[in-house]
């Protein structure tokens, strides 16, 4: 027992906690005795970021939630009674709106970083895969996320997104229904996004989230040499290329999230609009039914897919195509058939290989935006098929490809 | 951070700024910018008291309040009541019509629509141009047609003021054998009471309304915003010094 004379209030209380939940014990493990290696560079920067903005959307998500109004007849007005007439309710919109931009810009960049040092690599395909089901749940979110402002592009974009759903054959016209709960984009189907977006999906990503960082800590962090830092410890059980979690890296991403705030405060301020990228200038009209907008887009971050899924001639056709482009990301793990796991070792080929991808998935970003006409139609198809490429070929380039020696110890000291 | 990734972020923020411009409607030839400045309350003022004199006959802006545009624009409550409210009573009202909307679409076809986000959804310039668009057409029940958005059943309220006009269309071949009608210009047929520079004052004080009463927010935003990066900055300039603090043990 502890002697009550010489320690501290706070540190008997810890003790009472401590007794009846693991808090010590899970912030040694988790925080200030979890080991991730001392090169992290900019790249690792965008998992906290995540999180950050993952906080900022659940937080803006519920004020906004207090006042927006689920409803066809109302929902469009409400938005506006919360722009001019909820205390600051322009600031939580705005929030909210950038926020769900910022997330794909931080998850893309994410994503981008495990293809750069091999973070999807045994021992941590399932950490992986739990990535790419938070990105399938993000998208989802978004997707439900958007028809609430009951605009046109709303009402329009949805529409368009859930009539692919039809092209799947015999059950496609009833699972369309299903998904709606009626015969068209109504009441009825805002709602139930409504009941979607606010609970389902956030829960089950916040609960992936979770999983996500302990199967991360099972295996310990990558860094950008691709080292196994756990190969090689000090006589006290520590990786001698580690540094403490905390607080190094809670002290150094401190930074990293006041950066990121600086720019997205630049943006909730002086650009939420962003050109009409982050705010589409047709989502300001309420939806009607009875007029179709001159050029329906998705918003930025679906529009590689929606490229994608323009470039094939054949409705089934382009929803199979759009829905394997995604499919093939969970495949990654195992199509790369390379034992070393960062391209700073990796040969030319994977590097020319993920330079293509790169490119391919920008500029289907940005063919995804304008209409499907002409050149751009040829465009799409081009550089879908560079897409798909990067990936089918690659159990083949990566196994025939020159890599340079690794290094026993971390490359930065 | 290596060549790849500059070349990969610039790539992105082209892509952010390239063709920022609103979907206007295909091909109107007039293309000039509205230059309204938000942050000039007269001019604000001018074309509040111009939209509710020549617009709220038809035109609500169902979301916008009295005396929101009051405290915005330094108005008192007896100013807006004794001049600028005429189907209102109390000042937290918001700005709707008298219209019937039986009557409207018998009239015109349709509601007129509300103008509370107008300049968010079509855009100043837009705005700017179509009030300066209309031409004499007498194929058109209204007596008028409107180059930025043809076919418009929107009658030409202004035209005391900016008089009336024809349109002279050029029969112009833009491919070998084939021909179409452009819009070379503007023939004045009766004058207005203002010059064609008064006018189009008068219309960019009346854009800049729309675009203020779009976006009531905006200027309040910005200044806000320079506070915001500001202590920002000096916080990242602390935290950092901290973290260079911490890591200076590890080499």
């Amino acid at each position: 027992m502890s002697n009550a004379n010489t320690e501290s209030r706070g540190a008997q209380f810890l003790a009472w906690i401590d007794a009846r939940f693991p808090l010590s014990k899970l912030f040694k493990e988790h925080m200030s005795e979890y080991y991730a290696g001392k090169n992290f560079n900019f790249w690792y920067v965008f998992g906290v970021l995540a999180i950050v903005v993952l906080v900022i959307q659940l937080i803006t998500g519920i004020f906004l939630t207090m006042n927006y109004k689920p409803s066809a007849a109302e929902a469009f007005a409400s938005v506006e009674y919360i722009m001019r007439d909820v205390e600051w309710g322009w600031l939580i919109r705005y929030m909210h709106s950038t926020g769900a931009s910022a997330f794909f810009i931080v998850v893309y960049l994410h994503m981008f970083r495990a293809m750069l040092y091999g973070s999807y690599k045994k021992p941590r395909e399932l950490l992986w895969l739990i990535g790419m089901l938070i990105y399938v749940a993000l998208m989802a979110e978004g997707f439900f996320g958007y028809l609430l402002p009951w605009g046109q592009m709303s009402y329009w974009g949805a529409q368009v997104i859930v009539s692919l759903f039809g092209a799947l054959p015999y059950i496609g016209e009833p699972l369309v229904e299903w998904i709606r709960g009626d015969f068209y984009i109504s009441d009825i189907t805002l709602n139930r996004f409504f009941a979607l977006h606010v609970i389902a999906v956030p829960l089950a990503l916040v609960m992936l989230v979770v999983v996500h960082i302990i199967a991360l800590h099972e295996t310990g962090s990558n860094n950008p040499d691709g080292i196994e830092i756990k190969e090689n410890k000090d006589a006290n059980g520590i990786p001698v290329d580690g540094v403490a979690f905390h607080p190094y890296y809670t002290v150094k991403d401190v930074v990293a999230i006041v950066l990121f705030l600086i720019a997205f405060s630049a943006v909730v301020f002086f650009a939420p609009e962003m050109g009409g990228y982050f705010l589409e200038h047709a989502n300001f009209e309420p939806a009607n039914s009875l007029k179709t907008p001159e050029h329906i887009a998705p918003v930025w971050y679906f529009t590689p897919f929606y490229a994608i899924l323009r470039a094939v001639p054949d409705k089934l056709g382009g929803v199979i195509l759009m829905g394997g482009a995604i499919v093939v990301l969970f495949l990654l793990p195992w199509l790369d058939r390379c034992e070393v796991k960062s391209i700073r070792y990796r040969g030319w080929i994977y590097k020319f290989a993920l330079g293509c991808f790169t490119v391919s998935f920008l500029a289907l970003g940005w063919l995804g935006l304008l209409p499907a006409e002409g050149i751009y139609t040829t465009l799409a198809r081009i550089f879908t098929a560079i897409y798909f490429a990067f990936f089918i070929l690659m159990p083949w380039y990566t196994s025939i490809e020159k890599t340079k020696p690794v290094p026993e110890r971390l490359t930065w000291h | 951070m290596n060549l790849k990734f500059i070349r990969n972020a610039l790539a992105v923020v082209a892509l952010l700024f390239a063709s920022s411009s609103f979907a206007a409607g295909g091909a109107s030839p007039l293309h000039d910018k509205a230059g309204n400045d938000v942050a000039d309350t007269a001019s604000l003022q001018r074309g509040f008291a111009s939209y509710v004199n020549y617009c709220m006959g038809c035109h609500s802006m169902q979301y916008v309040r009295f005396n929101s545009v009051g405290e915005d624009l330094g108005l008192t409550d007896d100013q807006l009541i004794n001049n600028l409210m005429f189907a209102a009573e109390k000042t937290q009202e918001p700005m709707n019509i008298a219209m019937p909307p039986k009557q409207a679409e018998a009239w015109f076809g349709q509601t007129p629509p509300d103008l509370s986000l107008i300049a968010r959804s079509k855009g100043a310039d837009y705005l700017y141009n179509f009030l300066r668009g209309f031409y004499l057409d007498e194929k058109k029940a209204s007596g008028t047609n409107n180059l930025v958005l043809q076919g418009a059943s929107m009658p030409h309220v202004l035209w005391e003021l900016q008089g009336l006009r024809r349109a002279i269309f050029d029969e112009v071949e833009y491919a070998p054998g084939q021909t179409r009608m452009e819009f070379s210009g503007f023939e004045q047929v009766t004058e207005g009471k203002l010059t064609e520079e008064e006018y189009d004052h008068f219309v960019r004080d009346l854009v800049n309304f729309l675009d203020y009463a779009g976006t009531p927010e905006q200027i309040e935003r910005a200044h806000l915003g320079v506070w915001v990066i500001l202590f920002l900055l000096v916080l990242l300039f602390f935290s950092y010094l901290l973290k260079l603090e911490y890591w200076k043990d590890v080499h």
